[in-house]
């Protein structure tokens, strides 16, 4: 299939000129600014979060964990790349598999941790669990369980915005699966017809749980977008600058000309579409061992940044212990802390009935 | 006291709420241009302009879950569905993100949305547009659910709505829409889980809400006048959060309890109440609770036979001597 790259692009790609655009992405302005220091933290960033959800693996398989766990492992250059971006009225909403985006807008580790082992101290205090973390103190809101039921409010976060008089963007991850949803569509529709300013961002890791994007959607994921008269961009995801480089674009045309467009992240993810489902009936081993070796996107950075100087072998080391025994730890604050108690069932459900003193409503709120 | 419609009573607690908090826009289908497929939101684009007063696409399950992600930042959109009916089409939005949000994010985020418009049958429009899911949606912790009967009540409850830092879902009713009733021109709020006595009575508690609240007044008129019965009537006005206190007083006083709703009787907010009412008034029953319901089908189309498959006031006056016999 051949692949028309972006209706954004200003200077049109040709197939298999990856490596050019690799150097263009990095000298793209919103890379060439950054300081030895931040690309360290954007690597930093991902590597977080593979120890992290390596750490949570373990944990599920200890059975320390209920539910699903949707990990994001070999996607995390979008995420980190994407968020890195933010500004403070910009916005992130996502689908189930959160867990990048959760660390990537800066959340810690030990609530999110806590949260897979439904403990009191989780970043939903055990009410959410792996597909509900959110942080609105970093505009992060969630962490959303129905495909495609995000992207709605994140047409509403950018109406917010847009209400408010601030200059921002949302940002509305959903996956590849997503595109087939009804409600992505209206919101694509509402969000054209009303300039809002938000980007949609379809994380396009080829299968939507266990069926490939040929056996579930036709024609180009992105391109979808034309219908609605938004303008769209496809990048790869396996590597942090290209993402970055693509989605400064789109996200300045969000906030500066209340622009909405879509962008389509060429991704991978190396484990299953949950931990639990099998992963031998949709894809070879040898699929998830080539993306492996060779698009691994810590990989491709961190070569990057060995190549810019910028990182050293020593200083790779350095970083991965430590998010290792960042990982482990957050594992043991979550061992550690306590379950929330039955008692705690019925809060957080009304604002009313958390705050009495500003209670206005009379009656009776629960049931038994 | 001036006498207003429902319809206007609705408009003015919209106007109100408009002028009092930059905060609240009225989004909907044919809510500015167009006047309002019922006209209740009709001038008020004139008055507040676009910004405030928002048409949307026939696109429930986008603009419903576009207004709950902006209440998440703070706006307090009141979003007007042309039926309840098409809440089914925006059912994920309404019940899982409205409903869930502040749960599932341990209570870091609110949803102070209002969701309103419309849900009755008797206008002979089939079975796709008379739902009435008051029942649905009370089952989900986390919303309100607020049905009112008179045009004061409409007004107020609709402030109070407004001002809810909760999703608040109003149901209205079109056969209601005309009917008047004195409202006061200062200002008045009415707390959401409040019931009210409609009228006063000893021998038998009629335990109602919405336009049923109406056909149990005919009805207990034309009890008082031809069989000498006294009926007290109870217009829950709001289901979720229910105020069931002055229900069961009520039962304390008359032994007899009739439920009057418009709804299917399967899982309807009368098993609600019946359940309750047992449960909390047992011995003051002196027999089994009755209900009036809609007849078990979905709406019928043909005219003079939708009447008599929801509760009207002659039912309720057989229901009532049942109850009483």
């Amino acid at each position: 299939m051949s692949k028309k790259t972006s209706t954004l692009a200003e200077s049109k790609e040709q197939p298999g000129a990856a490596s050019a655009k690799s150097t263009d992405a990095r000298l793209a302005p919103i890379n060439a600014r950054l300081t030895p220091e931040a690309k360290i933290e954007l690597h930093r960033k991902m590597v977080r979060i593979r120890r992290f959800e390596e750490r949570s693996l373990r944990a599920y398989q200890a059975k320390k964990i209920g539910g699903f766990l949707h990990l994001y492992i070999g996607q995390e250059a979008v995420a980190v790349g994407s968020c890195s971006l933010m500004g403070p009225n910009d916005h992130v909403i996502t689908a189930y598999r959160d867990h990048g985006h959760a660390i990537a807008v800066g959340m810690e580790l030990n609530p999110l941790m806590a949260e897979l082992y439904g403990k009191a101290t989780g970043c939903s205090k055990g009410k959410g669990g792996s597909m509900h973390y959110f942080d609105p103190s970093r505009n992060f809101w969630g962490g959303h369980g129905i495909v495609g039921g995000q992207i709605p409010l994140g047409v509403g976060l950018a109406y917010g915005v847009k209400y408010k008089g601030l200059k921002g963007a949302a940002m509305a991850f959903m996956g590849d699966g997503a595109v087939n949803q009804g409600a992505v569509h209206e919101a694509y529709n509402l969000a054209s017809l009303w300039k809002l300013p938000v980007v949609f961002v379809i994380e396009n890791n080829g299968y939507s749980m266990g069926t490939s994007q040929a056996r579930s959607s036709a024609g180009e994921l992105a391109k979808r977008a034309e219908g609605y008269d938004m303008p769209w961009g496809q990048c790869n995801g396996h590597d942090v600058y290209e993402v970055r480089a693509c989605m400064d674009k789109h996200l300045t045309l969000a906030r500066e000309k209340n622009q909405p467009s879509t962008v389509e992240i060429d991704t991978y993810r190396y484990r299953g579409h949950s931990v639990a489902d099998p992963d031998n009936t949709y894809r070879t081993k040898a699929e998830i061992e080539e993306y492996r070796k060779t698009k691994d996107p810590i990989e491709v950075f961190q070569r990057q940044l060995l190549s810019e100087g910028v990182l050293t072998e020593a200083l790779i080391e350095k970083i991965d212990a430590e998010a290792r025994a960042e990982a482990e730890n957050s594992a043991e604050f979550a061992e550690a802390s306590p379950f929330p108690t039955p008692d705690d069932i019925q809060k957080d459900v009304y604002w009313e009935s958390d705050n009495p003193a500003g209670r206005k409503s009379e009656g009776r709120l629960f049931f038994d | 006291m001036p006498v207003i419609t429902y319809r206007e009573a609705i408009r003015h607690a919209l106007a109100e709420e408009i002028e009092r908090d930059s905060n609240v826009v009225v989004m909907g289908e044919e809510v500015a241009q167009f006047n309002g497929a019922y006209k209740v939101t009709e001038g008020l684009l004139a008055k507040y302009g676009p910004q405030r007063i928002v048409d949307t696409p026939i696109s429930e399950a986008g603009f419903i879950g576009m207004g709950i992600g902006a209440s998440m930042l703070g706006v307090r959109p009141v979003m007007e569905l042309m039926f309840w009916s098409f809440y089914s089409v925006a059912f994920d939005q309404i019940l899982n993100n409205a409903a869930n949000v502040r749960y599932m994010s341990g209570g870091l985020i609110n949803c102070p949305i209002v969701i309103r418009g419309p849900a009755n049958g008797g206008t002979n429009v089939g079975a796709t547009h008379s739902h009435t899911p008051e029942n649905v949606l009370a089952n989900h912790p986390g919303v309100k659910v607020v049905v009112p009967a008179t045009p004061y009540d409409a007004k107020g409850l609709l402030k109070a709505a407004i001002r809810d830092n909760d999703p608040v879902f109003f149901l209205e009713n079109t056969i209601l829409y005309g009917e008047k009733g004195e409202v006061p021109t200062e200002e008045y709020v009415i707390p959401l889980g409040k019931s009210d006595v409609k009228r006063v009575g000893t021998d038998l508690t009629i335990v109602t809400y919405g336009r049923c609240v109406l056909h149990s007044l005919a009805a207990a008129a034309i009890l008082e006048k031809e069989h000498d019965i006294s009926v007290e009537i109870i217009d829950l006005r709001s289901i979720r959060p229910l105020d069931i206190d002055p229900v069961l007083a009520s039962v304390a006083k008359t032994h007899r309890v009739l439920i009057v709703e418009e709804q299917k009787p399967f899982c309807s907010v009368g098993t609600q109440l019946a359940y309750m009412i047992q449960r909390e008034a047992f011995d003051e029953l002196d027999g089994p609770i009755h209900r009036l319901a809609t007849i078990d089908a979905p709406a019928i189309y043909s005219p003079p036979v939708e009447t008599e498959q929801l509760p009207n006031p002659q039912r309720v006056l057989k229901a009532a001597l049942a109850a009483l016999a």
